[in-house]
């Protein structure tokens, strides 16, 4: 018997053979729009980086001046400011996907009528830019 | 999937942690991270730093933004894994190892933040 | 403007090909055709043996989607124009069993789109005489959006969780129930959220948000599935710290 009509037996009308795919591994590879996707998934990952960078300033700060200076002298290392650089993308990445999502996932409504999709991503940046400045102001001066 | 009941929840944390990185981490990232290390702006004196972390205001503030992100890695990194990488074998493992590190991070936090003189 | 446009086309005849396998077609090329005038031309005048799905040429019926150059498409909105100068990949659907050529088994869609009970639910129906169900233009605005499926499943083929979870109930089947759950007349949302809270449910989606951008007909079913998240949140949240009140 022949292969072809080895598959033709296992076919019939009542018993229909179909094809089905299996996914790659390698899904998001495969499409811009999932590998953007994965991206901003991924930048979690330099989220938590932080997270952990700034737990560290916490602790230097705790074990005294000597131990804060050093902290602070280790951010000017190369290692530091590379990997603080590329952080700040992936995070400032973060950020712009958050707010551009941020009126599909939320329905604002004003007198009944939806908010439009600009003027809700809009505020988002027109309020972190207002929380940055105000931030920066007070980690820049202390208290 | 594992979590069950408590997803809700955990999507909670996922949610306000991602809000809070998004609105500021990058300011906090750009001072520690540029600002400071490039002398682009003078960071603060030890003592002012201290002083100014001190506060009780300061110190929920620090725990919130430590804390909370934390928890919107474990939320988003478990699940990159698990359909990213197709491990459905170490569903149980993964969320342990995303939630179990967020948990750990927010204790550390917590501490610090407490005994902080 | 070129003589002609290729198109590489997935052909599956199970009763004699193990797997699917490209076959290319020389069709005439014109300003005013789509991909499926261009099928539709195969199917005439090249090779009768070519099967698909089709029905109304206007993007009403939702029966002509494809994959066209890797994407999910309304095959009779898709110009070719827009793929110049070819060849045009024209597969079927991902993630849906192919039963031959380019049509795929829709029996599990049909299936999650019952689960989620499309319809309208109500604890007590009125009497006829009561007359209907009257709804403000501000009522029928919160749910008129997602209202406007066709059910051409082209956010499934966009969706990668629909290809790495069998069971997940998926973009339109969601949007279908927020569209219900939003609806003044309806009173079954409690119910829709126990079908939906778990992980075939709302909490597999990891809000990719391709559903929203492949679909058609503006549905966002990216939005009613982030919407719903969040109305179960809160749920949740409310259950566990006044877990005497109401559900």
């Amino acid at each position: 018997m022949s292969p072809m009509s080895n598959l033709a037996h296992h076919h019939t009308a009542y018993h229909p053979r179909w094809y089905r795919r299996r996914m790659s591994v390698w899904w998001w590879l495969k499409d811009r729009a999932y590998m953007k996707f994965v991206v901003r998934e991924l930048t979690s990952v330099f989220v938590a980086y932080f997270a952990v960078l700034f737990l560290w300033q916490i602790r230097a700060v705790t074990q005294g001046p000597d131990a804060y200076a050093q902290f602070m002298g280790r951010l000017k290392t190369p290692l530091f400011l590379t990997a603080n650089i590329v952080a700040f993308l992936f995070v400032l990445y973060h950020t712009i996907t958050w707010f551009n999502l941020t009126p599909t996932a939320m329905v604002v409504r004003v007198r009944g009528k939806r908010v439009p999709d600009t003027i809700v991503a809009g505020s988002n940046y027109v309020a972190w830019l207002i929380v940055s400045v105000i931030v920066a102001w007070i980690f820049t001066r202390g208290i | 999937m594992t979590t069950g009941r408590l997803t809700p929840f955990l999507w909670t944390l996922f949610s306000a942690g991602g809000t809070i990185a998004a609105f500021l981490f990058p300011v906090h990232l750009f001072l520690i991270g540029l600002a400071f290390p490039l002398g682009w702006l003078e960071a603060p004196s030890y003592e002012a730093f201290r002083l100014l972390i001190q506060h009780p205001v300061t110190r929920l503030y620090l725990f919130a933004l430590i804390s909370l992100p934390l928890f919107h890695w474990a939320h988003r990194f478990r699940y990159t894994l698990y359909d990213g990488l197709q491990l459905y074998h170490l569903t149980v493992f993964i969320a342990v190892l995303c939630y179990g590190a967020a948990l750990g991070g927010s204790a550390a936090a917590a501490y610090m933040l407490w005994n902080l003189r | 403007m070129p003589p002609t446009i290729a198109l590489d086309v997935i052909r599956y005849r199970p009763e004699q090909d193990a797997e699917p396998a490209f076959q290319t077609y020389e069709v005439p090329f014109r300003d005013d055709w789509v991909v499926l005038d261009a099928l539709n031309y195969i199917k005439d005048r090249l090779d009768g043996s070519l099967s698909f799905r089709w029905s109304c040429r206007m993007g009403v019926c939702g029966s002509c989607g494809m994959m066209v150059n890797g994407k999910p498409k309304l095959t009779c909105a898709a110009f070719l124009s827009d793929y110049l100068p070819g060849p045009v990949r024209v597969e079927p659907l991902n993630y849906f069993p192919i039963m031959r050529d380019l049509i795929v088994d829709i029996t599990d869609f049909m299936r999650k789109l019952t689960k989620v009970k499309p319809w309208i639910i109500r604890d007590q129906v009125w009497p006829l005489e009561e007359g209907e169900y009257r709804q403000t233009p501000e009522q029928l605005d919160t749910y008129k959006q997602f209202s406007q499926c066709i059910n051409c499943m082209l956010c499934y083929a966009a969706c990668p969780i629909v290809g790495l979870e069998p069971e997940f109930v998926g973009p339109a089947a969601i949007a279908l129930a927020q569209r219900y759950n939003l609806d003044s007349r309806d009173e079954a949302a409690g119910e829709r959220l126990k079908i939906l809270s778990d992980h075939a449910g709302i909490w597999g989606c990891t809000f990719v948000g391709e559903c929203t951008q492949v679909c058609p007909k503006h549905v966002d079913p990216a939005g009613a599935i982030q919407q719903f998240k969040l109305t179960a949140a809160l749920d949740a949240l409310k259950s566990f710290l006044v877990p005497w009140g109401t559900r």
